[in-house]
């Protein structure tokens, strides 16, 4: 698949267990993302205890979704004509490459050589700043965690905390070194103080959101029946970006509509107390279309499928479009919190996006895509965070499956091999026994002389755990020697 | 009630007093308990794996072994969870993990126990997540006799086993096992006690290989101790 097909995938990533092996050794990284999931999380349970009706409104979001996901196109289409209706431009783009010849086009139609931005998943899945940056437009984040990770030339790690593998002192670091190439730079005594660093940042983007004639943002939701659209955040960037440039261009996935405005009051429940563990995000904002005199008088929404509706084809798989970006099962999920964001090797990290990745590139196209569905221990945390009921570990059994059906025939590998044995063993109680015989008297070899370090593959259990020795009686054969019954 | 045992077939092998403590805590409770020698394996490890096919062609002997009996009681919440959720089959509405059994079927939480020990336990992700056990093993605990409970700090983060993952992802793996056990370390208990020995044979392999002392026990052990 080449890379303007789809974006979503770092270019070159390795499996998980390879850039897991890196993260793990990086001690800093793994004691900044401890605390801070560590701190959001107990916030989320908080926030969440909050509501006695939390479990109905997880209920309604998760069904709302659902009625998305089954009319998709009715819901698309009546989107499209409320937009058009309020003044809106729509636009469909099959693909990342698409996408950003769309917008491209536009800016350079506006003779504008710099944007500004609303962070935004979307534009990261389809790799948009890189692809204005070849055009000769700079485009400035705004949000204050991705414009460290724009200024460090970094990857972000986390969806709603794209920085949050970096300190504050790597912060103020990253702030002087970088900021006086792109505009207002950094003070040279600038502290690591959470208000100098915030201020800092404040004055060197106060410039841009002054000049930039436009805007480019995301959505998270859009409502079909009234066109309007909504970008939920906790800084006020977001509304400076919505508010002061003439030309407003969003690009939203083809998955974040919604029915009807009222359903927001659904969404906007669940997902700040998710995400941020706020009652309200401090920054809501809604347009619909334009309105002469008042914020941008041209506006572009662009509809992205980028591999979505291919997911929406299978049921089983396709509830991974029901997300709504709160990264709550991040904040829960044990193996982020030891591997961090980048060795999913994605936009879309941690549990929910091992279940959505593989999907929109595609199961069986990359060692990487498919090393993902495994990256999880199915402990199931993710589904009791997730606002809107998402099972990711069951579609993360039911991915596995395609992994493995993707890879049938040929030669096997010494997994499905071992897969294959075991099948047989079990197959009848009487191999089963014969087996077990067998194993108790191996393993009772293998064990003696403390002779805990096995070979070959077994090696990547034993180099930190010992393997309990087979019993000298199974219990099935203690059963039959007591003559129970 | 006619009760079946279903041990697991790791349980069988590896672990077979667990298997003779479940029996002997039902004994001692009134009860005739039987093992239907024709039981293999739930298929949850090819399951889980990728491996459906496989999986699914086990699902019918499972079935088939356990035809008949009111109640289905296993020392794995892993493989119950399994059997409940993925078989589409008669049996699979009568299994239950041992805990859930003796107190929501039973209605008992004091099975007669003692063990005068200082205990820590520890929730097994199948059994809180997916068979949603709650307190239940914690309450029977409570029960015992002599015992000393002391709560596990950051208890119910998984372990890091997680069946094939401890494998293919055995470095992630092995760094949730340190933070589990030094947790375990912390509270000074000499057990760690949980209802699902897979979980177990990770923690006290790493536990063993550091040689810390610490024993695994599994809760239906504890639970057949007596004076």
């Amino acid at each position: 698949m080449s890379r303007d097909e789809v974006n979503v995938v770092w270019l070159g990533s390795p499996t998980f267990p390879k850039a897991a092996h890196d993260a793990l050794q990086d001690d800093q990284l793994r004691r900044n993302l401890k605390h801070a999931t560590t701190t959001i999380r107990d916030k989320r349970l908080r926030a969440v205890a909050e509501l006695d009706d939390w479990e109905t409104l997880r209920l309604a979001g998760s069904q709302i979704k659902d009625r998305v996901m089954r009319h998709l196109d009715t819901y698309l289409l009546q989107l499209e004509a409320s937009v058009t209706a309020a003044g809106g431009v729509v636009h469909w783009a099959e693909d990342a490459r698409e996408a950003k010849q769309i917008v491209s086009d536009l800016v350079r139609a506006m003779g504008a050589t710099e944007v500004v931005k609303i962070k935004s998943m979307a534009t990261q899945e389809i790799g948009l700043n890189e692809e204005l940056d070849d055009d000769g437009i700079e485009a400035t984040e705004t949000d204050l965690a991705e414009l460290i990770v724009q200024l460090n030339h970094d990857r972000p790690s986390h969806i709603l905390v794209p920085a949050i593998h970096r300190n504050r002192s790597e912060i103020r670091d990253i702030f002087r070194r970088e900021m006086g190439k792109h505009g207002v730079p950094a003070p040279d005594d600038l502290t690591d103080e959470p208000r100098a660093l915030a201020e800092a940042a404040r004055v060197h983007l106060r410039e841009k959101f002054l000049r930039a004639k436009v805007a480019i943002s995301g959505a998270n939701f859009a409502c079909a029946d009234t066109g309007t659209v909504g970008v939920v955040e906790s800084e006020g960037n977001g509304r400076m970006c919505l508010t002061l440039p003439e030309t407003l261009i969003t690009v939203m996935g083809i998955e974040k509509v919604l029915p009807s405005f009222s359903d927001l009051e659904v969404f906007l429940q669940l997902l700040p107390r998710s995400s941020t563990a706020e009652r309200m995000n401090p920054y809501t904002s809604l347009w619909t279309g334009v309105t002469p005199g008042d914020g941008p008088q041209e506006f572009h929404l662009i509809l992205l499928d980028n591999g979505r509706t291919k997911t929406l084809a299978d049921t089983a798989g396709r509830s991974a479009l029901h997300c709504i970006r709160c990264s709550a099962c991040l904040n829960v999920c044990p193996v982020y919190e030891r591997t961090g964001g980048r060795s999913y090797g994605s936009v879309y990290p941690g549990p929910i996006g091992a279940v959505l990745t593989p999907q929109l590139v595609g199961i069986g196209t990359s060692d990487h895509a498919d090393s993902l569905p495994f990256a999880s221990t199915l402990c199931g945390a993710c589904y009791d965070a997730c606002p809107v009921r998402i099972d990711i570990p069951e579609m993360l059994v039911h991915l596995r499956a395609k992994v493995v059906d993707a890879h049938r025939g040929g030669l096997p590998k010494p997994e499905a091999l071992a897969m294959k044995g075991a099948r047989m063993v079990f197959g009848s109680p009487r191999r089963l026994a014969w087996a077990e015989r067998l194993g108790a008297i191996g393993g009772r070899v293998a064990g003696i002389g403390g002779g805990r370090w096995l070979p070959g593959p077994a090696k990547k259990w034993t180099g930190a755990r010992d393997v309990p020795v087979p019993a000298r009686e199974s219990f099935r054969a203690w059963w039959r020697k007591a003559g129970r019954r | 009630m006619r009760i079946a045992l279903f041990i697991a077939c790791y349980n069988d092998v590896l672990f077979p007093d667990t298997g003779k403590a479940v029996t002997a805590v039902l004994e001692r409770l009134g009860h005739t308990v039987e093992f239907p020698m024709a039981q293999t394996c739930c298929g949850q490890m090819h399951y889980n794996t990728g491996y459906r096919r496989e999986a699914d062609s086990l699902v019918g002997a499972f079935n088939d072994a356990f035809r008949g009996y009111d109640a289905i009681v296993t020392p794995s919440g892993s493989c119950g969870g399994h059997v409940r959720h993925h078989h589409k089959t008669e049996t699979a509405p009568n299994v239950y993990e041992f805990s859930e059994f003796l107190v929501d079927v039973l209605d008992v939480t004091d099975v007669g126990a003692y063990y005068p020990h200082r205990v820590t336990y520890h929730p097994t992700c199948h059994s809180l997540r997916l068979l949603r056990v709650g307190d239940k093993p914690l309450r029977l605990l409570r029960a015992v006799e002599g015992i000393e409970l002391v709560e596990l700090p950051e208890a119910e983060s998984c372990c890091g086993f997680g069946g094939t993952f401890a494998m293919k992802n055995s470095e992630t793996s092995v760094a949730m096992l340190q933070d589990k056990m030094d947790n375990v370390r912390k509270t000074g208990a000499p057990t760690l006690c949980a209802s699902d020995n897979s979980c177990l044979m990770h923690i006290g392999g790493g536990l063993s290989r550091i040689k810390s002392g610490v024993r695994t026990l599994h809760l239906a052990e504890i639970l057949a101790a007596t004076r």
